[in-house]
């Protein structure tokens, strides 16, 4: 978590197109490398972020107020180089932040991150509410995947043309989020017999190792992000753009 | 150890009729009583309000009172009903936690909630998990489990909490034969060591196996109440969308065939053998 939130932040502060890249290389590829998940960890990531990158990509080419040097011209829209230059600097932050909340993801146990947050003194509750967010989601749709199959078993045609798709999936959406809703009730209910509300601290049974090593990186990164701050400041970056 | 309903009345925010009307129940230290009706007749609503959620978490208006050992519940918030008093629903999937990776960290949850010692934890967990017979599920994720499985876990949670009053609305309605003798035994244990336990089920041989007494209601009401053996041999069970446990409907089948009563019983006691 630390190294996703300290590439995050350095690959907004360090600027340029080879800063960031360098960041991909080092914080990304890497570490994905060594954890032996660099084919998913790209997939996932190009899919997470090429939406946003094509269209940031197109915007700032075609539209970027301050372009002036014309590279070619589509009717009245006129690409210019300097809308590419900050289009591909935007691209390689959005690499950076994307391959490391990526790659945060994929290597994180969401029942690890919540045990460890809470032994920090992180409040159950905040701890719960993360990790349940990140639970529900399969639940979801795997509760879409079965009023789905019910759906269609009693005659609703979800196949077809974008417009029918659509016109299949309102149906849907009522079932799915008035049944989360009612489940959330009687989970609540669930939780609150069980003690989840009582004040003070909660026993914890085991928590994640975390060596002497962890502890070190993880304040070096922090580290990081004020000093690359203030590198920027004192122009000590202009290098890496 | 006593847990009472005392007139208690309940209405659901803005339905226009009472859930509950003037109920009255006493359950004794190391009884288990059952409760019966059709759907809607306020089993659910019962035991929300045995076991003080309602009104706390599922808001309305609640007259009576529900005490404990005595002791009126009202001004006492609900996490400190945790651990004197627990709750299992039908639905196994949203009494699971959503967020502990095995069925130990799962059943453990409640222990931990209640900050009691490691060791005390562990020792309560692995007690539950085995007067449960489901050791052998402990590592499993509570997610990937059948129904009757996260069932059973969710029953292993509330016994891992040690209630001196446990109240269980339709527990073995996923379950197998085999689950619902297992929690059947489980119970039984549990009120042969002092804890009351209320009971709504639609299972009523299993009433039959376990309750001292039963209620049955009708619209809210008390409709039926006194010995289980009494109540679920009562003629107008069946009216109160009930049905009566299997030797009760085998023995009404066999006088309407016209079979002695005697022999009726020899082949009760040999399908109850």
């Amino acid at each position: 978590m630390t190294l996703a939130a300290a590439s995050t932040a350095c690959a907004i502060v360090v600027g340029g197109i080879v800063g960031p890249l360098l960041l991909v290389g080092g914080a990304v590829i890497l570490p994905a490398a060594a954890a032996r998940i660099l084919p998913r960890l790209l997939r996932t990531a190009l899919l997470l972020s090429l939406p946003i990158a094509i269209s940031v990509l197109v915007v700032n080419l075609f539209f970027y107020p301050a372009g002036e040097e014309v590279l070619f011209a589509i009717g009245p829209v006129r690409a210019t180089a300097e809308g590419l230059g900050f289009g591909l600097e935007t691209l390689a932050r959005i690499g950076a932040i994307s391959g490391a909340i990526t790659l945060f993801y994929l290597t994180t146990s969401p029942g690890e991150l919540v045990i460890d947050l809470e032994r920090r003194g992180v409040s159950p509750r905040v701890a719960f509410v993360a990790n349940a967010s990140v639970q529900t989601v399969p639940a979801m749709v795997e509760r879409a995947a079965a009023i789905t199959a019910a759906q269609r078993a009693r005659g609703l045609d979800t196949e077809g043309s974008v417009l029918k798709r659509l016109r299949g999936v309102l149906p849907l959406a009522g079932p799915v989020l008035l049944g989360a809703i009612a489940e959330i009730e009687e989970r609540t209910m669930a939780l609150e017999a069980r003690g989840f509300t009582r004040p003070g601290r909660r026993t914890l049974l085991w928590h994640p190792p975390d060596s002497g090593r962890q502890a070190l990186a993880r304040w070096l990164l922090v580290a990081a992000v004020p000093l690359l701050v203030a590198a920027r400041a004192a122009g000590l970056l202009s290098a890496l753009a | 150890m006593t847990l009472t309903l005392d007139g208690v009345r309940y209405r659901y925010a803005g339905a226009a009729r009472p859930a509950l009307g003037e109920v009255s129940l006493e359950l004794a230290a190391g009884e288990v009583v059952g409760v019966v009706g059709a759907s809607e007749s306020g089993k659910t609503t019962l035991c929300l309000v045995a076991s003080g959620l309602a009104p706390r978490t599922v808001g309305g208006t609640l007259s009576g009172r529900l005490l404990l050992d005595g002791t009126d519940v009202a001004p006492l918030p609900i996490h400190a009903l945790a651990g004197r008093i627990g709750i299992v629903f039908s639905s196994p999937a949203t009494q699971l936690t959503g967020v502990t990776g095995t069925v130990y960290e799962e059943v453990a949850f409640g222990p931990m909630n209640l900050g009691l010692p490691r060791p005390e934890v562990i020792a309560r967990t692995e007690s539950a998990l085995a007067a449960l017979g489901i050791e052998s599920l402990a590592g499993r994720d509570p997610a990937l489990l059948s129904g009757g499985q996260q069932q059973l876990v969710s029953i292993c949670g509330l016994l891992a909490l040690r209630p001196a009053h446990l109240v269980l609305d339709e527990p073995t309605a996923q379950l197998d034969p085999a689950g619902t003798r297992l929690v059947a035994d489980a119970l039984s244990r549990l009120a042969a060591e002092g804890a009351s336990i209320l009971v709504a089920e639609q299972k009523t041989d299993l009433l039959a196996l376990l309750c001292r007494r039963v209620v049955a209601l009708d619209a809210g009401r008390v409709a039926l109440a006194g010995p289980a053996r009494s109540v679920l041999g009562d003629p107008s069970l069946d009216a109160l969308g009930v049905s009566p446990p299997a030797p009760i409907r085998l023995a009404r089948l066999a006088a309407g065939a016209g079979l002695p009563p005697a022999a009726a019983r020899r082949l009760n006691e040999a399908l109850a053998s």
